[in-house]
């Protein structure tokens, strides 16, 4: 950072003017003091241990490239689509009953029809569940047609593909949930097209199932999946996601051009 | 680099010129530890990952015990009809463990196939899951055909595929007699040919190479010849 000379102060009327501190107040001290300086004092208490600070700075305040404009948001959207989903899954988790001889259909119907914003929430939690489907395949375009997947960020585009199967998973997952004809028979028709595999194909279908037939468990197998393993595994390698973002940088728009620095084109001249 | 560290080959740590080592110690004590460290987290590890793991996929080679549900009496079933019953393929989960099957007679001038003349079943049981994904087939009198909602499939009479993407004919079951009681067993599926096979789920086609490449599972396995010999000796 240049030292950049200081503008003089716009002058004040003087009712406007602080007053000076008299004796023995304004130097930190004494309890109004202390309560002013009561957040700086907490935040301080938890840098001074862990160092948080540099890390925060690091992860927030990064250099853009010139050109960042409204498709580079469509990441941070996704993020936050995922979080509308974890926490709606939650709440939603705090009246289901994975149940197939009745329960889940009823416990859903309760949320929906009697539950104080009970259909509001579950209506965020399927129609976000669409909404960040559409964001992962718009950040995905973004991604491919900027040419941000190329080096050094192949890793991420990696992890990034990981992410969408991982999503598709909670899709897939969540859809048998409400148990009615529709999830039902979905359900069939999805496990069966995992076991068109070659080979491993009818034993995905047994492990999804939890045995050859659509059983007991299978329901409580798709609920594990969708609210225990695949959000664990998700919130890591998002995690990943970020830190090489913020490792890496973000590329310029591909319209871009590099700009020279003055002095090297004075010396073009 | 790699020159120096091919120089000392000795296995003696006394011969490297290790510090504090002994008379005959092929293995520094700071490597053993590493890797017995390294020994204890693996075997703690695996410790709760291979029973979870096992816990996981342990239903797929548990075999289910064959059931025998009665759907109807003699009288009920005829030869070039079919008729609709419910079974229950999987019990205590209410609707979502029952199925629909389509029952008729034996009848000698259509069941000319070897699955038929090999088991002499006294009923032929249809299962009315696709063999494309396992939707619902109906039984459509008026055009002779089983029809599938979802994407198309036809089949006739015998559950042979005649139109549509199913892989296979519809899959059977077993049938007995037991006094006035018919009974439905097991499911089995049919090749092109209408050869048994073990229960494959839909989608999995049997002719070719295909029961190779869809191998049958633990879990849902055929009668054995004993067993079926014992249904047609009732």
């Amino acid at each position: 950072m240049p030292n950049l000379p200081k503008l003089p102060a716009p002058p004040l009327p003087a009712a406007l003017k602080e007053p000076p501190p008299r004796p023995g107040q304004g130097n930190g001290k004494g309890p109004i003091e202390e309560a002013k300086n009561a957040g700086i004092t907490v935040v301080d208490w938890v840098d001074e241990r862990t160092s948080l600070s540099g890390a925060a700075r690091w992860m927030m305040f990064r250099k853009v490239p010139k050109g960042t404009n409204w498709f580079y948001t469509l990441g941070s959207a996704t993020m936050f689509a995922f979080l509308s989903q974890a926490v709606t899954g939650v709440f939603l988790a705090m009246y289901y009953r994975p149940d197939p001889s009745g329960g889940a259909y009823e416990s859903i119907r309760y949320v929906t029809n009697d539950v104080f914003l009970g259909q509001f929430v579950r209506g965020m939690h399927k129609w976000g569940s669409s909404v960040m489907v559409i964001l992962v395949f718009l950040h995905m375009g973004r991604t491919f047609f900027f040419g941000a997947y190329k080096y050094p960020r192949e890793l991420n585009w990696v992890i990034g593909v990981v992410l969408l199967i991982l999503t598709m998973t909670m899709s897939f997952t969540g859809y048998l949930l409400p148990f009615d004809q529709r999830a039902y028979w979905a359900t069939i028709v999805g496990v069966n097209i995992n076991g068109t595999g070659p080979l491993l194909g009818p034993y995905l279908s047994d492990f999804l199932r939890g045995g050859s037939e659509f059983g007991a468990t299978t329901l409580s197998r798709f609920y594990a999946i969708h609210m225990l393993l695949v959000p664990g595994l998700l919130a890591a390698l998002i995690g990943a996601h970020l830190y090489l973002v913020a490792k890496l940088g973000t590329t310029a728009p591909p319209w871009s051009k590099a700009e020279q620095p003055e002095e090297l084109r004075k010396a073009e001249v | 680099m790699a020159d120096k560290r091919l120089e000392h080959k000795s296995k003696y740590t006394l011969d490297r010129g290790i510090p504090g080592a002994f008379e005959g110690e092929t293995i520094t004590r700071r490597r053993f530890m590493t890797g017995s460290a390294h020994t204890a987290g693996a075997v703690a590890a695996g410790a709760f990952a291979l029973p979870a793991l096992g816990f996981a996929v342990g239903p797929i080679f548990k075999s289910t015990p064959h059931r025998w549900e009665s759907v109807g009496t003699v009288g009920m079933f005829v030869d070039n009809n079919y008729t609709p019953v419910v079974l229950t393929l999987t019990p205590n989960i209410g609707e979502a463990g029952k199925s629909t099957v389509y029952i008729r007679q034996f009848n000698p001038e259509l069941d000319t196939d070897r699955a038929d003349i090999e088991t002499h079943t006294p009923y032929i049981a249809i299962s009315s899951r696709c063999a494309h994904l396992g939707c619902p087939v109906r039984w459509v009198d008026a055009a002779e055909r089983f029809i599938c909602p979802c994407h198309g499939g036809v089949y006739d009479l015998l559950g042979r595929r005649v139109g549509g993407p199913p892989v296979r004919p519809l899959d059977r079951f077993y049938t007995r007699v037991k006094g006035e009681d018919v009974e439905v067993g097991p499911r089995f599926s049919v090749n092109s040919q209408l050869r048994r096979f073990s229960p494959r789920d839909p989608g999995e086609p049997l002719d070719g190479i295909g029961q190779y490449v869809y191998p049958s599972r633990p879990g849902a396995q055929k009668l054995s010849h004993a067993q079926e010999l014992n249904i047609t000796s009732q």
